[in-house]
């Protein structure tokens, strides 16, 4: 029985290459629908994991609140000098230390728009005063040196960490390890650099596009030199602003308390803030939203992959009716020497099979090659899930069966008489 | 072997038409192909069938190879009443019993000649052991052994004939119909192939060969003239072994 199919399949390429420039025009629709669904499935997968690494990088057990400054609806007088007073309090943090329940660590961030420089080389990164803690909390990664400690927190140490965008910019040729580099009008000791990593926005379409010139001081440090009130210098008029933290990241204990958090970071600003001065990140509800994009991509995805398999699909029932048509005589022939029903079916059957499946095959070789190109040319990642060609390469076999029924039972329910006398 | 009380003929029938009749239905009126047709053809007999135009000679044939059923009557194949087999059944019967010859060769173009040779047994879930080796000895018998990989198209017609020959005898078959075998060949070409049927016949193979040729009608054994789906004359050429030579008109039909 095998060995019949073996040869059903062979006496089926053997019909089609009497053919080959239409056998091969009928592959191209299930050829271009399966490698589109591949492609476009390693592309959505690389963009997706990408965005939900950059948010894991964020710590999905965190809870971040900002400050943003409000949007100014009156208009500012002139040269008049005025004081801007925004953002979260040191009282939020104590609340948030103090009653917030399942939370294991917090930490507040401070940031004070100075400049960094290193003789002629200079910089305007973010600075960031905060504890040791924040290194574990937001998962940075210390690239040479060492982070912040206790020590320096308790000396209020003039000592920083750079970021290795900015060490790389402000020390091109030798490490920053130990260097004195100047912020604002003091000097620091440089002690350790971090892995440079991208910014995240509470929108996950912008996730990652900032880049990320981060230094890093005690939060002692910060306090002493730097009060609250910050001046900055825009467009020939004096601003002062006055923000007490910049940035509180909330440590959840358990994963699954994170909604409950941030809820409560949620009601408990919004009772203390007149204003809309603040925002919440919560990287887990990114996450889901992540997913739920990927979710809803692959359903528009998946709509127009069927659709252009269908059409493939089509293509090939099309071709098979004509072939059909045109090989009345052979099945007469095939009949009266022998040829059940089924045999004529079976015979029709491979055939679209085997256009399909050849399609398949050419498909799943392109859909392979896309993502290759797509990630050389555009510099984009992309992920090949091994399921992803073996399900299209399926599809194509069930495209053969479905469209190939009609016109191989057409086949076989012709009079073997009748077809004998077709010319 | 029963004995049986026989009057000229002792051999076994091949196929058997009892009241057989065809009728295609033309608009309003029916044009009756087969009428009340009687007749048994015998093991080892080689018939030639004539008669004019749409007379009937290709619905006989028809009928005969299971590719038509009568619309009453009975055809019984070896014995067997073909009335009851389903489709698949007549298949399989024509894949093991039967043999065509046709007047256009209907070789497959995608297939070579030994291919061509074995689609018959294609078509059986078991096919015989050492049947390509029967295959090529009849393809060297009807003298294409050295032509096995060759395609239809690169053959000349007598060649392909030829081919369709031994793809009849393939599966050794009880009845060999042809429907004008020799109608498209030259006349040196068609003596060929009937000098073959010749040698079928000697062998003992039961010949039905549709003709329009008066020649081809005087070198069968036998011959059955047709006229409007009915029989108008039986006419045995040689004699049939252990029967009297004779000549009949028979417009009422039947010879069993
Ligand atoms: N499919 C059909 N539909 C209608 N009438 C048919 C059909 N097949 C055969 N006939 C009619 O049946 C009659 C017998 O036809 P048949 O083909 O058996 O003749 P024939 O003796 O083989 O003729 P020829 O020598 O031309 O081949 C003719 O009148 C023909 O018109
Ligand atoms: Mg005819």
């Amino acid at each position: 029985m095998r060995g019949t199919l073996m040869r059903t399949v062979r006496l089926g390429v053997g019909s089609l290459m009497l053919h080959k420039l239409r056998s091969m025009l009928t592959t191209l629709g299930v050829l271009f629908g399966v490698s589109s669904v591949i492609a476009m499935l390693a592309i959505g997968e690389g963009a997706s994991k990408k965005a939900q690494d950059q948010i894991r990088a964020l710590g999905s057990q965190n809870v971040i609140l900002r400050s943003i400054k409000p949007r100014e609806d009156f208009a500012t007088g002139g040269q008049a000098t005025r004081v801007v007073s925004y953002g979260l309090l040191n009282d939020d943090l104590a609340r948030v230390e103090k009653t917030f329940p399942g939370v294991r660590r917090v930490v507040p961030v401070r940031e004070i728009p100075l400049e960094v420089r290193n003789q002629d080389r200079a910089l305007n990164p973010r600075v960031m005063s905060t504890l040791p803690i924040y290194r574990d909390v937001t998962g940075r990664v210390v690239s040479e040196g060492r982070f912040l400690s206790d020590s320096d927190e308790q000396a209020v140490a003039n000592v920083c960490v750079l970021s290795d965008e900015v060490a790389r910019y402000l020390y091109p040729f030798q490490s920053p390890i130990g260097e004195k580099v100047k912020i604002g009008a003091d000097y620091y000791v440089v002690v350790g650099t971090t892995l440079s990593r991208k910014r995240l926005g509470s929108d996950p379409a912008m996730a990652g596009e900032v880049s990320a010139a981060e230094v890093f001081i005690p939060l002692e440090t910060g306090r002493k030199w730097y009060g609250d009130l910050q001046v900055k210098i825009r467009a020939g008029s004096r601003e002062m602003e006055e923000v007490q933290l910049h940035e509180i990241v909330i440590e959840v204990a358990a994963a699954e308390n994170v909604p409950m958090v941030a809820a409560a970071a949620r009601e408990m600003l919004s009772r203390n803030h007149r204003q809309r001065d603040y925002e919440i990140v919560v990287p887990l509800e990114l996450l889901l939203q992540a997913e739920e994009t990927k979710r809803t991509f692959n359903i528009v995805l998946g709509s127009i992959a069927s659709i252009s398999l269908l059409v493939g699909g089509i293509g090939i029932m099309n071709v098979m009716l004509a072939t059909v048509t045109e090989r009345t005589r052979e099945i007469g022939i095939r009949r009266a020497l022998g040829a059940k029903r089924r045999h004529i079916v079976t015979q029709f059957l491979v055939e679209t099979v085997v256009l399909s499946v050849g399609g398949g095959v050419l498909g799943v070789i392109l859909g392979l090659v896309i993502p290759q190109y797509v990630e050389y040319a555009y510099d984009m990642p992309t992920i090949v899930t091994p399921l992803n060609p073996l399900i299209a390469f399926g599809i194509s076999v069930g495209i053969g069966i479905v469209f190939g029924l009609y016109p191989a039972w057409r086949a076989a329910n012709m009079d073997p008489v009748e077809a004998l006398r077709h010319e | 072997m029963s004995s049986r009380p026989l009057v000229h003929t002792a051999a076994e029938p091949v196929a058997d038409l009892e009241h057989v009749s065809r009728v295609y239905r033309m608009g309003q009126t029916d044009v009756r192909a087969l009428d009340d047709f009687s007749f048994t053809f015998r093991q080892g007999e080689y018939w030639a069938v004539m008669g004019s135009s749409g007379s009937g000679k290709s619905t006989l044939l028809n009928i005969l190879g299971c590719l038509d059923r009568p619309n009453s009557g009975t055809y019984r194949v070896r014995g067997e009443d073909t009335q009851g087999l389903s489709d698949d059944d007549l298949s399989e019967l024509r894949s093991r019993h039967l043999g065509f010859v046709f007047q256009n060769y209907n070789l497959l173009p995608q297939l070579n000649v030994l291919e061509n040779i074995l689609v018959p047994i294609f078509y059986q879930d078991v096919p015989p052991p050492g049947i390509e080796e029967r295959a090529k000895e009849l393809a060297r018998r009807v003298g294409l052994g050295t032509r096995l990989e060759h395609r239809p198209t690169e053959l000349s017609g007598g060649q392909q004939q030829r081919v369709a020959i031994a793809r009849a005898l393939i599966n050794d078959p009880a009845l060999i119909l042809a429907d004008e075998a020799t109608g498209n060949l030259d006349s040196t070409t068609a003596q060929e192939i009937l000098a073959l049927l010749d040698e079928l016949h000697a062998e003992g193979k039961t010949i039905v060969l549709v003709t329009h040729e008066p020649e081809v009608g005087k070198r069968a054994q036998h011959l059955l003239r047709l006229k409007d789906g009915r029989i108008e004359e039986v006419r045995h050429n040689r004699a049939p072994s252990g029967g009297p030579s004779s000549s009949n008109t028979a417009g009422t039909g039947g010879a069993g």
